[in-house]
């Protein structure tokens, strides 16, 4: 029998061990990936586990709005509004309408303001309603989200009641509304207000104190003001991070002030506070729909503005005037005056702006979208240097950086 | 509650004739400079200890084909959260020398406003870290936003430029 050479137990397959080689991995999150919520892509440099840098490819959905604005009649602009921020439709094209009224010095109705505003603040539930469920997804909590996504359905059910869309709304006017609240209508709000507190009040008991929720958030993308600031933050994400900034307060628009609500501010401008700043903010404009419902004034719900509001189909077909207006609106017939106009309006993501420079043409002659969105995504790679790459998805799902906004 | 009339003799008063062409579109107060003085103007508003105009809200241009050495505008506006006041400074430049220096030394956020602007206008930020393309293509030779690239195809007739009004 052979002599069998037994080895020895410990011995290690290699007797070399290679070296250590110290590189960073570069990553493409992006641009299609399913945490990222939108076509825009990051090159991060990893080591290990941790970013070191990010840059970010963004234009994957440039539709050159800015530029199609110079060719269209005031009143076609709305459309290209409400593909901007597509979580909060309504606020875009209100938004528009009003840097219009401000610029042609319309006074509009009171039924119609409160009507905006309605509509708005469902808008800006849905917004933040979308981004804090789908932070819980990132976080591995998908239970929330189905189940807040039906208080959605809800609001866009009231959408399509009041202008016909769900998710391209072209909601009002130049002037007001294009129609009234219908009973129907009425009747969703009221239901949806009642039927809304219970679910996010459970959706607040399954993610506000979880635990595990709360490890994963908490001290996840920092921001503190002074960098926040001088990035551009507005809206909850500035609120986020410590600073009480809201346009429906400071400079108040559409009967803002008439209404009794507060703003929520964070301290550390973390995921958890940017959380918690939209959470409550959703209370708030529950509150602000309560109100506005409740006070509804009577009267008109279009201001008496024939050059740009188009007239009843009725009187179109028996009355002369209203015929012309009507010619002449659709065909865009319309002479500006000459100016220039900035209008914010507190949007989902913070203050959107339109700026707006008429030569007294029939379309303006510049026309540039203030995008919350672009202006503060740029702070991305500062705010999760140095963190995991799962927190920096949390970071940017919290941020709640809407695609169609960014590129406009 | 800073007034518009007190802001502007501040800045008068601290920049002499380089500052003019006040205007208040809307109730905002609106005045233009040098490409020279603009970097100073948003330096001096933002350090102010009183008015502390300290947010960069929007940064973009404006093309003016037909203005001779004025063809370009790059408009700023600022606003202070203490006093809710808004400002808007304008500083026209000439397409021969379409030069400007950046503000991304005072605000974090001039970066992508300064790069969004150069790609529609082909603006150049002098200083400017990274001045390239932002949301078009890297390939593309020409700059889009500029009034001499009609938005329609130039062979169609039915979409005559009478119809806009241009």
């Amino acid at each position: 029998m052979a002599d069998i050479e037994l080895l020895p137990h410990n011995v290690p397959a290699q007797s070399e061990l290679p070296e250590l080689i110290e590189e960073l991995t570069t990553l493409n999150l992006g641009p299609t990936h399913p945490a990222t919520h939108g076509i825009f892509q990051n090159i991060l440099q990893m080591d290990g586990e941790k970013i070191v840098s990010g840059e970010q490819t963004i234009g994957y959905i440039h539709r050159a709005f800015e530029k199609i604005a110079e060719r269209r009649p005031f009143y076609q602009i709305t459309t290209l509004t409400d593909r901007m921020n597509y979580c909060s439709s309504p606020i875009n094209n209100f938004g528009w309408h009003m840097t219009m009224e401000k610029f042609l010095q319309i006074e509009v109705p009171k039924r119609a303001q409160y009507i905006r505003v309605i509509m708005m603040e469902l808008a800006r539930i849905s917004d933040h309603l979308i981004c804090n469920s789908i932070l819980g997804v990132d976080s591995g909590a998908f239970s929330g989200f189905l189940y807040v996504m039906q208080k959605r359905e809800d609001i866009y059910e009231i959408y399509e009641e009041v202008c016909g869309a769900r998710l391209t709304t072209n909601m009002g006017r130049i002037g007001g509304m294009e129609r009234d609240l219908s009973t129907t209508a009425l009747r969703k709000i009221r239901e949806f207000i009642k039927t809304f507190p219970p679910v996010l009040r459970e959706f607040e008991k399954l993610m506000s104190r979880n635990r595990i929720f709360m490890d994963r958030v908490i001290n996840v993308g920092p921001i503190s003001l002074e960098r926040a600031l001088s990035y551009g933050f507005t809206g909850p994400n500035l609120r986020a991070a410590g600073l009480d900034y809201d346009v429906r307060v400071m400079e108040p628009y559409s009967s803002y002030e008439d209404f009794d609500f507060s703003i929520p501010v964070g301290q550390s401008g973390d995921t958890f506070d940017r959380y918690n700043v939209r959470m409550e903010e959703m209370w708030q404009s529950l509150k602000i729909v309560e109100q506005a419902l409740e006070n509804l004034p009577e009267g008109p719900y279009y201001a008496d503005t024939p050059e740009y509001y188009l007239p009843p189909k009725k009187e179109v077909y028996s009355n002369m005037e209203a015929l012309i207006y009507h010619f002449k609106i659709v065909m865009g017939e319309i002479d500006a005056p000459i100016g220039e106009v900035y209008h914010a309006v507190e949007g989902g993501n913070g203050e959107l702006g339109f700026y707006l420079i008429s030569d007294g043409g029939r379309a303006p002659y510049r026309l540039h979208f203030r995008r919350p969105s672009f202006i503060y995504y740029q702070a991305y790679p500062e705010m999760c240097k140095g963190s995991t790459l799962s927190d920096a998805i949390l970071t940017m799902s919290s941020l709640n950086v809407i695609a169609g906004e960014l590129d406009a | 509650m800073l007034s518009n009339q007190e802001v502007a003799e501040e800045l008068l008063g601290k920049f002499g004739d380089q500052v003019f062409d006040f205007e208040e579109p809307y109730g905002l107060l609106t005045l233009s400079t040098t490409r020279e003085e603009i970097i100073p103007m948003l330096e001096f508003l933002n350090q102010h200890k009183t008015y502390q105009i300290s947010f960069l809200t929007d940064i973009t241009g404006v093309h003016y084909p037909d203005n001779k050495d004025k063809e370009f505008a790059v408009v700023y506006h600022l606003h202070s959260f203490i006093h809710n006041f808004r400002i808007r400074i304008k500083v026209f430049i000439s397409e021969a020398d379409i030069h400007i220096p950046t503000a991304t030394g005072l605000y974090a956020s001039a970066n992508w406003m300064e790069r969004e602007t150069y790609d529609f206008y082909g603006i150049l930020f002098d200083g400017h870290p990274n001045l390239v393309r932002i949301l078009n293509i890297e390939e593309m030779d020409y700059f889009p936003m500029r009034k001499e690239y009609a938005l329609e195809d130039a062979t169609r007739e039915d979409k005559i430029d009478a119809l806009f009004g241009r």
